[in-house]
């Protein structure tokens, strides 16, 4: 059982059990793998916490009720799945500032903390306006081969390899 | 009965999340340098992964559409949702350094940053899109509305023409990369 405990997958492995996991979502479940639509649904209820039941009288929140469901139960599990992995492998690392990020700006953990903040608010943002993330449209929308989904992936890709060269190669 | 198979659903959720995280955690992708050096087009790892993940899945999942066994759902969509939302997902991309799915995996391998910062920002985006979804709904995200269109559907050929070719330019792809070093 030596692979269980290795640290690092060939990618095509990894990716060939991710497709495999799509056909058992699709047969037990009649879902795609996917993922933003619970940090939407994890905005609604804090904010049901601060404002009552009125949030779900909101437009947003009539289409994408402010609940768990199996998504947000698959979102918990990724957390689980890959601290399970981390573990057994001794990959798992308490971090804050990433190598790459340190070696253009340094290893204050709160100058990573902003960005992180900040990448977080477009992103979720962003993947919110598009309907789906890199798991929603880029992995499951593209192999239904769905229009929404190959125009929303090529986009990710087009907007991060822009700014990250920007972020990377011009600002530093 | 109903609330039950609800419940079982919500445990198969569960159950096929923490394959999936394990899975990610596995690949490499829950790290931040190997997204930023995928976005630096330096380590294609994420590449890798998705092209995998989706020439096995588009296999798959339409051979068992064919056998009748699932139906499947393509989103519909417009260039004001997907190609606007896309390129702003993008830029928030570059400066997280994860995804949606991937934060959760680096949630789960102990990186900081995704578990605070990170984690609390694609919460507050995405309450911000719901704030203003009412004004996008009737406005951008209308223009240029295509619908569940599908590949095979937009170029009126048997998507099985599609499927095939696609299937073997996505491997050899993947062949270039690895011949190419990358």
């Amino acid at each position: 059982m030596d692979w269980l405990t290795a640290v690092e997958w060939s990618p095509y492995a990894a990716g060939i059990g991710i497709g495999i996991l799509s056909w058992f979502t699709w047969l037990i479940s009649s879902k795609p793998i996917g993922c933003s639509t619970s940090f939407a649904r994890t905005a609604g209820m804090i904010e049901k916490l601060f404002r009552g039941k009125k949030v779900e009288d909101k437009l947003y929140y009539r289409e994408v009720k402010p609940e768990i469901d199996w998504q947000w139960m698959f979102v918990a599990g990724i957390i689980a799945g890959a601290l399970i992995s981390s573990l057994i492998s001794g990959d798992f690392h308490w971090l804050w500032v990433p190598s790459t990020w340190q070696s253009a700006f340094g290893d204050n953990p709160w100058l990573r903390f902003l960005a992180a903040l900040a990448g977080g608010i477009l992103l979720g943002f962003g993947s919110r306006w598009a309907g789906g993330c890199t798991s929603g449209h880029g992995i499951s929308g593209t192999m239904q081969l769905a229009v929404s989904s190959w125009i929303s992936a090529i986009c990710f890709f087009i907007g991060g390899i822009a700014i990250a060269q920007l972020i990377f190669k011009v600002i530093p | 009965m109903k609330n039950q198979t609800k419940k079982s659903q919500l445990i198969w959720g569960l159950i096929f999340g923490i394959i999936f995280g394990f899975l990610l955690q596995k690949s490499g992708v829950t790290k931040y340098d190997v997204i930023i050096g995928q976005l630096l087009l330096t380590d294609f790892t994420v590449l890798k992964v998705m092209l995998s993940a989706v020439i096995t899945g588009m296999l798959g999942l339409h051979l068992m559409q064919r056998f009748g066994w699932i139906k499947l759902r393509p989103k519909a969509g417009s260039w004001g949702k997907n190609a606007a939302g896309g390129l702003i997902f993008g830029a928030g991309f570059a400066l997280l350094g994860y995804c949606p799915g991937t934060i959760a995996g680096a949630m789960g391998n102990g990186y900081l940053d995704a578990i605070t910062g990170g984690f609390a920002g694609i919460v507050i985006g995405s309450g911000l899109l719901a704030a203003v979804y009412p004004k996008l709904s009737t406005g951008i995200m209308k223009k240029g509305y295509f619908g569940d269109l599908t590949l095979p559907r937009l170029a009126r050929i048997n998507e099985w023409i599609i499927i095939i070719p696609l299937a073997i330019i996505l491997a050899l792809l993947m062949l270039w990369l690895e011949t190419a070093g990358l």
